[in-house]
This record gives C-alpha cells, structure tokens and sequence, in this order.
C-alpha cells in the first residue's frame, strides 16, 4: 500500500468513527454557534461595538470550540488499544498522526470556517470583511488543530488531562489568534489583510512540518 | 532470531526484573508464566518496542530492534490486554482498517473470510459493540492470519475465548510454529500445542 493509501485510509477511519459517533461531533460546533451568538444578544444593538469585536468573538469562539474537541483526538484510540497498534505499525507514526490531525481539522475546524460568514452577519460586518474571516479561519483552523494535537498527545493518559490540553495550548494558539483576528480588523481597517494572512500561512507551513513530529514523540512516551 | 541478554525493567519505582536472557529461535515458542504483576506484560511490551529498556538489550537477528525500526515492527505482531478495535466500526471494517493501518490493503471479501474463519461468519456487519468480549477477541485474532510476521508476542491470547477458539488458536499456533515462525505468549490456563514443545520462562519475584 502507498504512503498516500495509508494516510487516506486513517482519515477515512476516523472520518467514519466520527460520523458514527456525531454527538462528540457536533457539541464543539454547536458551542461555536452558541458562543457567538451570546455577544450581540449581550451587548445589544450598538453595531459600532459588535463590528469592532467581531473578528476577536469569533477567533475566540473557535479557539475555544477546537480545545473542546482536541481530547478525542487521542483519547479514544487510546482507551481501545488501536493508538498502541498505530505504533507498532510498520509504517511512520507521524504520516498516521498527521491522517488523525487533517480528519480531526475537516470534522471540528471546517464547519467552524464554514458557519462563521453565517454567524458573522450578526456582527453586522460586510461582505469582504466576512470573506476575509473566511480564509483568516481557513489558514488558522489547521493550525489550531496541529498545534492542538501537540498538546492532546502531552496530556494523553493523565488525570484531569482536558483542562491541563487548555492550560498547555491555549498560550501556543495566541499567535494564530492574533493574526487571525488581526486579518479582519486590517482588512476593516482599510489597511489589508495580505500581511496578516501571509504570516498565517506561514504559521500553518511550520506547524504543518513540526507538529506531527512533535506529536509522535508525545505520543510513544505516553504509550511508555 | 530474537536475542535477550541482561534485560531490566522498572516500572515506577519498581525494579521489576534483571539480569533476564534468553534466546527464541524459529520452529519454537517460549511460555512465559509467573504471578500478577511480576512484569510479564511489560516484558512484552519491551520485546516489541513499546516500553523503554531499563538496561540489557533485545536483538532481532543480532541487531538492536531500535535501531531496526519499521523493518522490526513488520517482523512482529502483538496482542496486548486491549482488542484494539473501534467499537463503532463493524467486525469487517475493523479487520480492513487494522491491515490497512500496516500498510496491508485487505479487500472486504478477504476481510469476510477471515472473519468465517474465526467463526463469525454472518456478524462481519455488526458494530463491534454489539459482539459479546469472546466474539470481540476473535475479531482481535484476526490480525494474526493477515499479518506476515514470523514473531508473535500474545498478552493473554485466550482470556474470554470459548473452547472452540482456545482450540482454533492453538492450532493456529501450531501451524505458524511448524512453518518457520516462533512465539513468545503468557496465559493463565494451560496451553496445549501439539507436536512443538515450549520453552518456560517462569518469572519469579526476587
């Protein structure tokens, strides 16, 4: 079987396991649309304000929906037995980790870059700033799920292990949160958001490269 | 050939055993007893790489299995406590997704006459989650017959398996053994192979 074949065949697991599963699924979306949508019942009708939060509500938002569904990452395959056997699979761990990281980003991040235009319409912000928040989360949800999995792998097997991925990951996602809103505010500003993305897709380039690394070393000491 | 020479293990605080060798050739097994908790899983768990070695050292065909790396882990397979199946997949998925996970593309028939094989014909489409631990542990046992690794490392093959089964994994044993493979298992109950004579270790407290 081919690289490719093997990465293909561990997305389409968990792809499968997951929509098995939908209500882990859904609760990380379902908090993002809840969430957001407390703000402007909070605040009011004071458009000015909502525009001027907007992009941090909603980064925040799906910042904190990503924690909430980083711990089945590992968790579950853990518990089971099928983590142990990926390690001793004649095949690289890390191409493994990396099919779990992308089907974990296109079942907890793709539906958050997908509503957020939807859920941004409330914020009152025009059409190219919710395009702009679009490719902002396009470029910063794999990145959250990549340096979220860093975390997840650290944290896996210890008591009190969902708090402590907060504790550990949350400081790592600043970066991308301060680009990621800091995209929309720039593009609303006048300014323009081709710096802030730029960096961003940087961020993604090397987490992309170091993050499945990272995570297989994680992952054998937890295995230990 | 697996060599072990002045193995050690700590678990914790625990030196659980030293000093430990021995030597397991093609054409044999080795039955690996002892009480609770005198560290026989973590013995196997060091054989296939999963814990780390406190001191001493394992050799496949005289070179150290960590430097050896995937091309040890294609020569071994191992059932450990955990059936490592998803509960939400069904008997056939889990079979072609755990080939598919070494690397091994098993397509659905393949996977299904497996499965009969083990005595689960007609539940290949069951959720994993609906079959009792005995049927559970037979779908587990599946790994051995599409694997090509001539070592086996069984934690307790045989815990929740009916009669039948003990007898099919025995004789499955026994055929891997009588054509060039070995095995190294641990169990509770006696195991009766036939025509191939074990080697015991026997792992006592100090």
């Amino acid at each position: 079987m081919t690289t490719l074949g093997v990465f293909l065949a561990v997305v389409r697991r968990d792809l499968l396991v997951a929509l098995r599963r939908k209500s882990e699924v859904l609760t990380s979306l379902f908090f993002f649309v809840i969430v957001v949508s407390l703000f402007p019942l909070g605040i009011g009708p004071e458009m000015d304000l909502l525009r001027k939060i907007a992009p941090g509500v909603l980064w925040v938002a799906a910042l904190l929906a990503t924690m909430l569904s980083l711990n089945r990452l590992f968790a579950n395959d853990h518990a089971d037995g099928t983590l142990e056997q990926m390690a001793l699979a004649p095949v690289p761990l890390g191409l493994l980790v990396a099919g779990k990281i992308f089907a974990h980003w296109l079942v907890a991040g793709l539906p958050l870059v997908l509503i957020a235009p939807v859920l941004g319409v409330q914020f009152d912000l025009g059409s190219r700033p919710l395009g702009v928040l679009m490719l902002s989360l396009l470029l910063g949800t794999p990145l959250l799920s990549l340096i979220g999995a860093i975390g997840a792998a650290l944290t896996l097997g210890v008591r009190g292990g969902g708090v402590l991925v907060s504790l550990l990951t949350l400081p790592l996602f600043i970066p991308a949160l301060i680009f990621g809103a800091g995209a929309v505010e720039a593009d609303i500003s006048g300014m323009g958001a081709a710096g802030h993305l730029s960096l961003l897709g940087g961020l993604l380039a090397l987490a992309a490269f170091f993050a499945p690394w990272a995570t297989t070393g994680a992952l054998r000491i937890a295995l230990e | 050939m697996l060599t072990v020479s002045d193995l050690a293990c700590v678990r914790g605080d625990r030196r659980l055993f030293a000093g430990l060798a021995f030597t397991l050739e093609p054409r044999s097994w080795i039955y690996l007893t002892g009480e609770n908790g005198v560290g026989k899983t973590s013995l196997l768990r060091m054989l296939v790489g999963l814990a780390p070695v406190e001191a001493g050292e394992i050799r496949w065909d005289g070179t150290p299995i960590a430097r050896l790396g995937d091309d040890y882990r294609r020569a071994v397979t191992y059932l450990g406590h955990h059936n490592a199946l998803k509960e939400e997949l069904t008997g056939r998925e889990n079979v072609c997704v755990g080939a598919a996970l070494s690397g091994i593309a098993l397509a659905a028939a393949q996977a299904d006459a497996l499965l009969a094989r083990l005595g689960l014909a007609g539940r290949e489409e069951l959720p994993v989650r609906f079959l009792s631990q005995g049927q559970k542990r037979r779908v587990a046992l599946a790994r051995l017959l599409w694997s090509k690794s001539p070592l086996w490392v069984l934690d307790e093959p045989f815990v929740a398996l009916d009669t039948a089964a003990v007898g099919w994994l025995a004789s499955t044993l026994a055929t891997h053994i009588a054509g060039g493979g070995m095995a190294i298992l641990t169990s509770h109950q006696e195991v009766l192979i036939e025509g191939i004579v074990a080697q015991q270790l026997r792992l006592v407290r100090s």
